[in-house]
């Protein structure tokens, strides 16, 4: 009896040690060494793990961004201008400040605004609907409203608006990641700049149709009408294919395409006041005026010397 | 017409459901059931009912309260465990045995791996086994059949239980065969468990499943082969240790297992070629448990062993594809 | 002899051929066409005429443009009102060219009448140059250009040609009532399409639910002087049409994953291609209409109608009686692999073979429930995949493993979908993963590509 105890202890002993030799010395051979730098910078990053730095996650970002010779084409949406201070630190590279943006949701297709042609009957991905047809409403770009945005959002930001249909996007808790702008078919989600106070203008349409169709499909669609291209002042409106588009980098927030756009498709968002359209577009009309007094009173002139 | 459907194809589907397929396991179930009610009487009814009942009742009550979730009886899959649970249960288990034997095929076999689909193991086997194991008294006792009309009920043993205990007593095979007759065994009136009295009931059933192409038949073929072969090699090489070919097929819980329980959808492999190796294992190890293990009946054993290399065998055994070798 | 019939799964949905009695009958012009530039797999093709032009029937209205593309003529005699986008029947907008009908009058050199020309050209360039500029496309579904599925890449032989006539999908009868009133010119048309393809053998398959068809064209082959081409009698099931599925049954070959059926020596045409064929060569009409059937149960008036290409599909329906009220669904082709409309506003083009009509009960999905490993899907997937499997992978996002389990091999045929008694939506998850995995191949080969010229 105690034979066998003694044996099989001593045999368990024996077995421990030679496998514990053999993990040591396969540990040894299949070491790798890393720069210790891929480490620290892994730390300093949010850990999110999100890829919306394009790399599969922060590990990946961080052997990236150890190697490249600078940081300009490793940028962490996520962390901001913290977490890359904090990286360049280590890394002991410059660091460029990034103005930061959140994503915004370009359509404004509501139930009410967009009534429903037809009725989808398939699984509720936006990705296989969008290959299947244009929508169930009479707009081919709107938003289709199954909420892949909101199913790619890691950090709890995009929710779908059962009332309207649409994805709202939770400025708080967006990190401007772009993973629901990978995730839309239809490319209505962007990346904008916050602007200051969050306050920013925007076209909340990407309907390319001419105007009596895009009206017809829905009555907050962007018709391709150009008052806002005509009043702005500020260069700011780009204007193309039957669709406006505000270049942020240029919009000086002063709200006058808001008020004078006749379907309501340009938003403007944080602002301090509602906007007062009457106010906006008599103020508009006076420049106008004086614009006109001004071309009346130079022409004559011009004749003259002519 | 108002708004138009729109859908990716096809457009049109089978009249195939998990209800209607489920459906017509219970259809096919239904011989061997009315066979069981008739020799066993009343109280194979009984327990037929609080099996059943129990199976619904829980399942309803799970995903209810405990799961949250909405309620999967509809699927019937549980009416049909509750019914192989009674099958494979001597008619003389109190009531509240197989209550304890539908809760651990429901609730622990099926509903905590995530309901029906996710199950590695056949519930209603897991219930039997955990009854087999927990309650030997209850579960091996086996009483002749006692008839719905009739009385005089007679303990005794089914007949793998009476050759196995004959053989460890030292007698031989054909000395212990004599008291049986294959008929007798075909049609019925052996001790045994409810489900086990009546072959050619679950034969009419498994070819009905067969007709209505529910099932195919290579995973059940392939059992009694398998079974046929190996108690064929051991019964030629030693006839007084080892019982004949036909006594192994006609005997114990085989064909109700190898019809209804290995054929499970969700515990069998997907493919023909996994199916088939998925039944030769079986028909193996359940003649391998008859002679060699302790047990009298192997069956449930080698199922629920079979049961748990499936997710291997559909990894190893893929059907072959189009144009690729 | 048992009927052949391919090897690897397959379905049998009831065949609902409720149309077949119905002839084929001209549809009366709409008062106006709207031909789209993408009728056809490839590049759009071109458009050649400018509002305020008057064309004629089978006039040029743009041309090919590229390798893969294909020759658009005038259905109609009359004036280009417009060319611009216009929403298809899925609400996409497409371009295209909106012709007002005046009159019927059909360009000079184009053959109209009946008389069958049975005398085929002996320059096979002339005859491929014909096929190209009569527009011809595979009308089986895929649209694919003709005269670019007839010259095989250097290096590969064509060893025999299928005319494809199983029409497997439920309900279609277009090509059914082909056979059974042109059978002459679909044979005239498979004799210049072997010739072309080098004095191969020809099988014609057709489907057992058709013993009509296939002894009027037993009768029209013995009567017409050409050899070698046969009839097949094919077991009904579906997808027997299929190009790959229709080569295993006929040939017993099985084209690899990827592969074209020329490489098993085998070209597939459709019957409606051998028609347009014929027509484009003996006489020199391109393809400006082609015969839809429009049925359904719920369909008070079933037909098989000549429809001139780009009539609006409300027109046709208009012209039978209008959409019936219990009809939910109205769906471009058949019901395993036609596409549900959404715009009944669109135009009809070259592929388009069929309008069928299913109420709610037909056609609506149940609710899914839990995956019962029941294997059905796998059992039907006619390619030997495991939908079950790939299902689970593009849920996963995991494209390596899909690949490595072929999703790239899908046919979208619907089978899987079809059998599925939890009813999960197996395909429509299916598709978005092959779409992904064709990605990563089309990448791969581009990046090989690069390499390979890098080094020259």
């Amino acid at each position: 009896m105690v034979n066998i105890i003694i044996w099989t202890v001593a045999v368990i002993t024996v077995l421990g040690l030679v496998l514990a030799l053999v993990l040591y010395l396969v540990a040894e051979k299949f070491k790798v060494v890393e720069d210790p730098r891929i480490d620290e910078v892994e730390k300093a990053m949010p850990g999110a793990n999100c890829g919306g730095c394009g790399f599969a996650g922060c590990r990946a970002f961080a052997e990236a961004a150890v190697k490249a010779p600078d940081l300009d084409n490793n940028y962490c949406p996520v962390g901001g201008n913290d977490v890359m201070a904090r990286v360049a630190a280590i890394l002991g590279y410059e660091v460029k400040a990034k103005a930061p943006q959140v994503a915004v949701v370009r359509c404004n297709g509501t139930c009410q605004n967009r009534p429903k042609t037809n009725d989808y009957d398939g699984v509720a991905s936006c990705k296989v609907k969008a290959a299947l047809y244009s929508g169930d409403t009479g707009c081919s770009y709107g938003c289709l409203g199954c909420g892949d945005c909101a199913a790619a959002c890691q950090f709890g930001a995009l929710s779908m608006d059962l009332e309207t249909g649409l994805p709202v996007v939770d400025e708080a808790k967006c990190t401007a990641c772009g993973a629901c702008v990978k995730a839309c078919p239809k490319h209505i989600i962007e990346l904008r700049n916050k602007g200051p106070r969050g306050m920013r203008e925007f076209v909340s349409c990407v309907n390319h149709d001419k105007g009596p169709v895009a009206k017809k499909a829905c009555a907050a669609a962007c018709i391709g009408c150009g008052i806002c291209f005509k009043t702005c002042i500020h260069g700011a409106i780009v204007f193309e294919n039957n669709l406006a588009y505000i270049d942020y980098a240029k919009c000086k927030l002063c709200r006058e395409c808001e008020a004078v756009c006749p379907t309501g498709a340009i938003h403007g968002v944080n602002f301090p006041k509602p906007l007062d359209k009457d106010a906006v577009k008599a103020r508009i009309a006076e420049r106008k005026k004086k614009a006109a007094e001004a071309a009346a009173e130079v022409k004559p002139v011009e004749t003259k010397e002519a | 017409m108002n708004k138009l459907l729109v859908s990716p194809s096809p457009h049109i589907h089978s009249k195939d459901s998990t209800k209607s397929l489920m459906l017509d396991v219970v259809i096919a179930l239904l011989p061997a059931v009315l066979c069981s009610f008739v020799f066993y009487g009343w109280n194979e009814i009984l327990l037929m009912l609080v099996s059943v009942g129990s199976c619904v009742l829980l399942e309803w009550a799970v995903t209810k309260y405990l799961m949250k979730k909405p309620s999967t009886i509809g699927d019937l899959s549980a009416v049909v465990t509750g019914i192989l649970l009674a099958l494979n249960v001597p008619y003389t288990t109190p009531w509240w045995v197989i209550f304890i034997g539908a809760l651990v095929a429901v609730c622990i076999a099926k509903l905590s791996f995530g309901g029906l689909g996710q199950n590695i193991w056949n519930p209603a086997l897991v219930g039997r086994v955990f009854l087999l194991v927990s309650f030997p008294t209850y579960m091996t006792t086996w009483s002749q059949p006692q008839g719905l009309f009739g009385a005089d009920a007679v303990t005794g043993a089914t007949p793998l239980g009476v050759i196995k205990e004959g053989i460890m007593q030292g007698a031989t095979v054909q000395d212990l065969m004599g008291q049986y007759s294959y008929s007798q065994m075909l049609f019925a009136n052996l001790g045994g468990s409810a489900g086990e009295v009546c072959a050619l009931a679950l034969l009419a059933g498994f070819v009905y499943l067969l007709c209505r192409r529910v099932i195919k038949p290579w995973i059940t073929l392939s059992i009694f082969g398998a079974v046929a072969l190996t108690s064929l090699i051991f019964w030629g090489i030693h006839p007084a240790r080892f019982t004949d070919p036909v006594f192994n097929l006609l005997t114990g819980g085989l064909i109700l297992g190898a019809c209804f329980m290995a054929t499970d959808y969700v515990t069998s492999p997907m493919s023909t070629k996994g199916g088939i190796v998925f039944g030769v294992g079986i028909g193996f190890l359940t003649v391998m448990i008859r002679y060699f293990g302790s047990y009298p009946e192997g069956v449930s054993f080698a199922i629920l062993i079979m049961n748990s290399v499936v997710p291997l065998l559909n990894m190893w055994f893929k059907q072959k594809k189009f144009g690729r070798k | 002899m048992a009927k052949r019939t391919f090897s690897i799964g397959g379905v049998h949905p009831h065949d609902n051929k409720i149309s077949r009695g119905c002839r084929i009958e001209p549809l009366p012009l709409p008062p106006a066409v709207y031909i789209s530039v993408a009728q056809h797999i490839g590049a759009p093709a071109k458009p050649v005429v400018a509002v305020g032009d008057k064309v004629k029937v089978g006039q040029v209205v743009a041309e090919q443009g590229g390798f893969v593309s294909a020759f658009i003529h005038s259905s109609v005699s009359g004036t280009v009102k417009s060319i611009g986008p216009r929403k298809d029947l899925a609400g996409n907008p497409q371009t295209c060219i909106e012709i007002a009908v005046e009159g019927d009058e059909w360009l000079e050199g184009i053959d109209t009448s009946d008389t069958l020309v049975t005398g085929i050209p002996e320059d096979n360039r002339a005859i491929l140059e014909k096929i190209r500029l009569g527009g011809v496309v595979g009308l089986g579904g895929a649209t694919f250009p003709t005269h670019v599925k007839l010259s095989p890449p250097p290096g590969s032989q064509c060893e025999r040609l299928i005319i494809n006539g199983c029409e497997c999908e439920p309900y279609l009868t277009s090509d059914f009532r082909t056979l059974l009133e042109k059978g002459e010119q679909v044979v005239v048309g498979a004799a210049i399409l072997k010739q072309v393809l080098g004095n191969v053998p020809c099988t014609i398959g057709i489907e057992e639910n058709k013993p009509e068809a296939i002894a009027h064209i037993r009768e029209v082959i013995a009567k017409l002087p050409y050899k070698d081409i046969e009839v097949m009698p094919l077991k009904m099931r579906y997808p027997q049409g299929g190009e790959k599925q229709l080569i295993d049954a006929v040939m017993h070959r099985q084209v690899g994953s990827g592969g074209l059926p020329i490489s098993v020596g085998a070209v597939v045409q459709n019957v409606a291609t051998a028609l347009a064929v014929y027509d484009a060569v003996q006489k020199n009409k391109p393809i400006v209409d082609n015969s839809v059937t429009v049925t359904g149960e719920c369909f008070p008036k079933q037909a098989n109608l000549l429809v001139r290409v780009g009539t609006p599909l409300s027109y046709i329906i208009d012209y039978l009686g209008g959409v019936p009220a219990d009809a939910a669904k109205v769906i471009s082709g058949g019901p395993m692999m036609g596409r549900a409309i959404a715009n009944l506003d669109a135009a009809t083009v070259k592929g388009t073979s069929a309008l069928l009509f299913l109420t709610e009960a037909q056609t609506r999905r149940k609710p899914q429930t839990r995956c019962i490993r029941c294997g059905k899907c796998a059992d039907a997937c006619p390619m030997g995949l495991e939908p079950f499997l790939l299902n689970r992978l593009v849920k996963a996002d995991d494209v390596e493993q899909l690949e490595a389990n072929a999703a790239q091999d899908c046919i979208e045929c619907g089978c899987c979908l079809y059998s599925c008694p939890a009813h999960i939506p197996l395909l429509d998850n299916i598709r978005m993963g092959k779409g992904a995995v064709m990605g990563v191949i089309r990448a791969r080969a581009a990046a090989a590509k690069a390499v390979a010229e890098a080094k020259k």
